[in-house]
């Protein structure tokens, strides 16, 4: 318990940092990267959370395939640089909205905190890569199956609209 | 074994587009008519079956999947709707520089995606079949490419839809948290004791926005006329006609299996719904002067009356939807086939490139002519017993003015599609244009001739269909 909770403290601050680095930063593939360490600490936290399989998914789907997409689009259009200026003056209303919805936010998760029966523990399921994997290939087998034609059809599509004939 | 049996018709579909793309490797591409030859044989064998398994009931893959009357009359009507479509692409297609392999394996694909509507008996697959229905026709949409206005319809469609889907899925999510179910009679079952009616009920509005983008209901319409404007012809008639069943099966699947005893809720929505969706349809098509928009703005308008029938709800209602999906498909498919016969090379879609019409291709303006009178609801076409079909029914559960509304709106469509008949009969045809006596036999004369005979048959002989579509309806689980 104790070890765990230092893990989640560590990972947290991270994590947090992460976040604020990535909003600071004004190299957009910093900011990417700070993106990419943010990703692996909440991927952390499913673990300790008790779900390995959320965390591997995280691991590989965001902090992976769609992170390489997004640097892979900033460095495609060279918009690693943000401009010197500040702020665009049409986007002055920018941040006091962004206080006052984050302060919302806080509030909000506030109250869900305080609020009785919010903070019940759900009841622990199984949530091993083995049981999802079961379940996958039984109970939702067949939109696991539709899922697949589904992707087969994007990709011949994407296929279809790209290709020099 | 068996339980694919219950399947069999999206199956057909699907098994048909996956070896369809690796045969069409080995065709060489000025002999791509082959593949869609076979694509309408698969098309065809999906309807077949479909026939054939009629009076198949039954439910498999732990509650994924259900089969039905009104499954398998959707499974028929899409696949009949298939064939005719590749009917009229073979020579559309090929003018226009897109008589492509893929243009048939992702029709089929998107064909499977319809079918396996009417079998959702999930949310997970009712969601996961309207994708597979929507991602080949945005692809379908801009095949054209890089023709400009093809890509914009496509981008549209694509940006727009992927928009609806997420009101879709986010109302799934609120509904499965409403119930902690998924399954379509799992909802059903826990409606009664559920504690979260809000939930339930923003649930069940955001995925009305979601369907209704499908269905192309007002105010979720504005992206009708620009796609249906940009895309191909036919993709628009496949669009058109057979997306349009698919969407309303599936909210007779969410709305009336799932969430039928929340219906004093989302009833009074559907009027709402439907009354706006056949006024803006009907006014918006009055002042175009092209075709294809005036068109997609009656593909809006009879949205609204098939809404009615689902706001009246029962069997009658329901019956008159499913009785409609075809009557409309029939009277749509002629009046794209027509407009896709009538220029050799590029197509003219203003209304008065067809003046004169009935001088330069008579046969054309005939089917044209059935077409419009058919989605004008004039006896005896089947767009007539539709109608009346939808309107009964509303007037039946104390809807008036909604059917009220559907007359008037009915009686203003008849400005725009006489219009069109009046300047194929009584106007001179433009200089130069060759009269050509009698037409060819072509295939693409056949489809189209064939879809305005439906519209006659049915409206003569509407008795054989109706029964069957009542025996569906009252077989829904």
């Amino acid at each position: 318990m104790q070890a765990e909770f230092i893990v989640f403290l560590a990972v947290a601050l991270v994590a947090i940092g992460a976040a604020i680095g990535m909003a600071l930063s004004r190299h957009a593939l910093y900011a990417a990267m700070f993106l990419v360490l943010n990703f692996a600490c909440v991927a952390v936290m499913y673990l300790l959370l008790n779900a390995p399989f959320l965390a591997v998914a995280q691991v590989t789907v965001y902090t992976g395939a769609i992170m390489v997409l997004f640097v892979f689009v900033i460095m495609l259009l060279g918009a690693e640089k943000l401009p010197a200026q500040e702020t665009r003056p049409e986007m002055r209303w920018q941040r006091p909205l962004a206080i006052g919805l984050g302060a919302f936010l806080l509030l909000q998760v506030g109250l869900a905190l305080a609020l009785p029966g919010m903070r019940a523990a759900p009841e622990p399921i199984d949530a091993s890569p083995l049981a999802i994997g079961m379940k996958l290939f039984t109970t939702y087998l067949f939109p696991f199956e539709v899922a697949s034609v589904l992707l087969l059809a994007a990709m011949v599509g994407a296929v279809t609209l790209t290709r020099k004939d | 074994m068996n339980e694919l049996l219950l399947v069999l018709p999206p199956l057909i579909f699907a098994l048909g587009g996956v070896v369809l793309l690796m045969v069409d490797l080995a065709i060489p591409r000025e002999r791509k008519s082959l593949t869609a030859g076979m694509a309408a044989v698969v098309s065809a064998a999906a309807a077949l079956c479909a026939i054939l398994q009629w009076g198949l009931a039954g439910s498999g893959f732990q509650g994924m999947i259900s089969v039905d009357g009104v499954a398998l009359a959707l499974d028929a009507l899409v696949g009949v709707i298939g064939v005719m479509t590749i009917g009229l692409s073979l020579r559309y297609n090929a003018l226009r520089g897109i008589l492509r392999g893929e243009f048939f394996v992702l029709m089929l694909f998107s064909l499977s995606g319809m079918a396996l509507i009417g079998h959702a008996a999930n949310l997970l697959t009712i969601f996961l079949a309207i994708e597979l229905l929507s991602i080949p026709l945005y692809v379908l949409s801009g095949i054209a490419r890089p023709r400009l206005d093809s890509e914009e319809s496509a981008m549209k469609y694509f940006l727009l839809g992927a928009f609806a889907s997420g009101f879709l899925v986010f109302g799934m999510a609120l509904v499965y948290g409403a119930t902690g179910q998924l399954s379509l009679t799992g909802i059903a079952r826990t409606l009664i004791t559920s504690t979260s009616v809000p939930l339930l009920v923003v649930g069940a509005a955001l995925m009305l926005v979601g369907l209704g983008f499908k269905v192309a209901a007002a105010p979720f319409h504005m992206w009708t006329p620009d796609v249906y404007q940009g895309a191909p012809t036919t993709v628009t008639a496949f669009m058109s006609t057979a997306t349009k069943a698919a969407g309303f099966v599936a909210l007779l699947r969410v709305f009336g299996v799932a969430l039928g005893d929340l219906a004093n809720v989302w009833q009074p929505a559907f009027a709402a719904l439907s009354a706006l969706t056949m006024m803006i349809g009907n006014l918006g098509a009055l002042t175009q002067i092209n075709l294809k928009r005036m068109l997609a703005y009656s593909s809006i308008a009879h949205a609204g009356y098939l809404l009615m029938g689902l706001a009246a709800g029962g069997v009658s209602g329901v019956r008159g939807v499913v009785f409609y999906l075809p009557a409309y498909a029939a009277a749509s498919l002629a009046a794209f086939a027509a407009m896709t016969a009538a220029h050799n090379g590029e197509e003219d879609q203003s209304i008065s490139a067809y003046a004169g019409l009935s001088r330069t291709r008579p046969g054309w303006a005939l089917v044209m002519a059935v077409a419009m009178l058919s989605l004008l609801g004039i006896p005896p076409t089947a767009g007539f017993v539709g109608k009346y079909m939808l309107f009964q029914s509303a007037i039946d559960v104390g809807l008036v003015p909604l059917a009220v509304i559907g007359v008037l709106t009915s009686v203003v469509s008849g400005y725009y599609y006489l219009r069109v008949i009046v300047t194929m009969y009584f106007e001179a045809p433009p200089e130069g244009v060759a009269v050509t006596k009698g037409n060819r036999l072509s295939l693409h004369w056949v489809t189209g001739a064939i879809a305005a005979a439906a519209s006659i048959v049915l409206g003569i002989l509407p008795a054989p269909l109706i029964n069957a579509v009542t025996a569906g309806v009252t077989s829904i689980r």
